[in-house]
């Protein structure tokens, strides 16, 4: 699909691949469970009130966090605005194009905000201003550079790794109910990390972050985001195929036993950034 | 947040933690469609239609070698508390993906190629749970539509209310709950087909409303044959 390589190439690969995964073992080498190696740079858009970069494999995204005032919604009068928004430039894949969010982004990104927006990741209630007039709205908004699969979780890494770096204006009401930047910046979210695990079925095995070529094959996906040891916060299904009972507990395991793994390879990242 | 979903045994709407609302199910509701179908889940009230197979449009999305499905979950302006914007939202957007992903493979799609099958799914009045009572009407509707199929998609969701496993959360128990687990199972070849999660589960919690899930789309999966069968074989009590 994204290779440039002959239709005869393409279909040996997928040969190959689909025989060793029934082997346990995959075409880049790695292991069933084996995630990519993971980069994640926090801090790369000054101008932002949060960002980082991620690249997972050759997946690379960049997540960047714009807090402004806004109006909160009727149902919600004294909640912050958190909206999450995906895009895959048209630089980042020989297919992508420009144009609006087709379903496919348009799932990455709600499948991104659920995991955060559960987490508790963000107090909402602690961005109201004044209940019912103002609020601060969160934007995190997520560009995909390079296409090589599992955008999911490079999203939803980028996107945390963001929130946790990000800092907000401390804004105070004057006597005249005017809303007032006192100039002094705070952090915008908890002390918490949930990490998203996606998972494709390949010929009724379980692999852990698939790369392009293995979603090409696969029959079915599943991403489940944890926030602690035994706390999942979010998932989703996605593609025409379908899990038995079994592979979901074990998609569990997977998730709960990656979700501690990767949060301190998160932690650390946001660590050294604030170091600096 | 203070106020309690359950309290003496008793949900708000007076259910059990293990009772599903009650549910109607009709099929052949719309004349001009292939097949069609009505259901009421509690006080979701939703219509589906399928029309086709037909040709593919735009044409470079035809399937050689199999039918492609099209599929819109869509809710009516009145459907909702406060007037909902009838432009398609980004969450009708993944609801239709996620529908369409669930009814898939337990079509047999091979048997149209070069077509397309468009799902219809209309919500008129939504009340918590209607992707998955979305997904129980649109497989019906292909079922009354004859398209050939392996299975039926059954859907039941089941969540988390003051800390304890309920099954089929109404709009309330969903907003103000813990957690909600939306589940659609072909349930002959015992296939998840849809799964989605929000809220917080422990391990296992998230196993108990699993179950629980899977068990209430059993009974829509019952409801649903008699369904059919009272309107093809006229089998009343089934």
């Amino acid at each position: 699909m994204a290779s440039k390589k002959s239709l005869v190439v393409e279909y040996l690969k997928f040969e190959q691949m689909l025989a060793g995964i029934s082997k346990g073992k995959r075409i880049d080498g790695r292991q069933l469970l084996e995630t990519r190696s993971i980069s994640i740079e926090p801090g790369v858009i000054e101008k932002a009130n949060g960002s980082a970069k991620v690249k997972l494999g050759k997946t690379e995204v960049i997540a960047g966090i714009k807090i402004q005032t806004g109006s909160p919604f009727d149902d919600t009068p004294n909640k912050g605005l958190l909206i999450v928004t995906s895009e895959i430039l048209p630089l980042a894949a020989p297919w992508a194009e420009p144009g609006p969010p087709n379903e496919e982004v348009i799932e990455i990104a709600r499948v991104v905000d659920r995991g955060i927006r559960e987490s508790k990741i963000i107090e909402l209630t602690d961005l109201c201003l004044v209940e019912g007039k103002k609020v601060l709205a969160v934007f995190v908004d997520i560009s995909v550079l390079n296409v090589d699969g599992n955008l999911f979780d490079a999203a939803s890494y980028a996107a945390v790794a963001a929130l946790l770096t990000a800092k907000m204006p401390k804004y105070k009401i004057t006597k005249e109910g005017e809303i007032e930047d006192t100039g002094k910046q705070v952090p915008l979210a908890e002390k918490l990390i949930p990490v998203s695990t996606t998972m494709a079925l390949i010929n009724d095995t379980i692999v852990v972050d698939p790369t392009l070529d293995e979603e090409t094959v696969m029959e079915a996906r599943v991403t489940l985001t944890t926030t602690g040891k035994d706390t999942i916060c979010a998932g989703q299904k996605g593609f025409p195929g379908g899990f038995s009972m079994t592979d979901i507990e074990l998609a569990l395991d997977i998730a709960l036993k990656n979700g501690e793994k990767i949060r301190k390879t998160i932690k650390k990242s946001v660590e050294l950034a604030e170091k600096k | 947040m203070s106020k309690s979903l359950y309290s003496k045994g008793r949900r708000i709407d007076g259910r059990k933690l293990d009772e599903l609302r009650p549910i109607k199910m009709e099929v052949g509701v719309i004349d001009n469609a292939t097949g069609s179908s009505y259901i009421e889940f509690g006080r979701n009230k939703i219509i589906a239609a399928v029309y086709g197979p037909k040709d593919v449009h735009p044409k470079h999305m035809t399937k050689t070698e199999s039918a492609i499905i099209k599929c819109r979950y869509h809710m009516t302006p009145f459907s909702t508390g406060t007037r909902k914007n009838p432009a398609p939202s980004r969450r009708e957007t993944e609801i239709s993906k996620i529908i369409r992903e669930a009814l898939e493979p337990a079509i047999v799609l091979t048997d149209y190629p070069r077509t397309a099958i468009h799902v219809y799914v209309e919500v008129l009045q939504s009340d918590g749970g209607s992707r998955c009572a979305g997904v129980t009407a649109a497989s019906l509707a292909l079922a009354d539509a004859g398209i050939n199929m392996r299975d039926l998609t059954a859907g039941c969701a089941a969540g988390k209310i003051n800390g304890k496993v309920a099954l089929d959360l109404n709009e309330v128990e969903d907003m103000e709950g813990d957690a909600d687990l939306p589940l659609a199972i072909l349930p002959n070849l015992e296939k998840i087909t849809l799964l989605q999660l929000d809220g917080n589960f422990s391990r296992k919690e998230f196993i108990a409303a699993f179950k629980l899930a899977k068990e209430g789309c059993m009974k829509v999966y019952e409801m649903q044959r008699n369904t059919l069968k009272d309107k093809y074989f006229g089998n009343k009590e089934a």
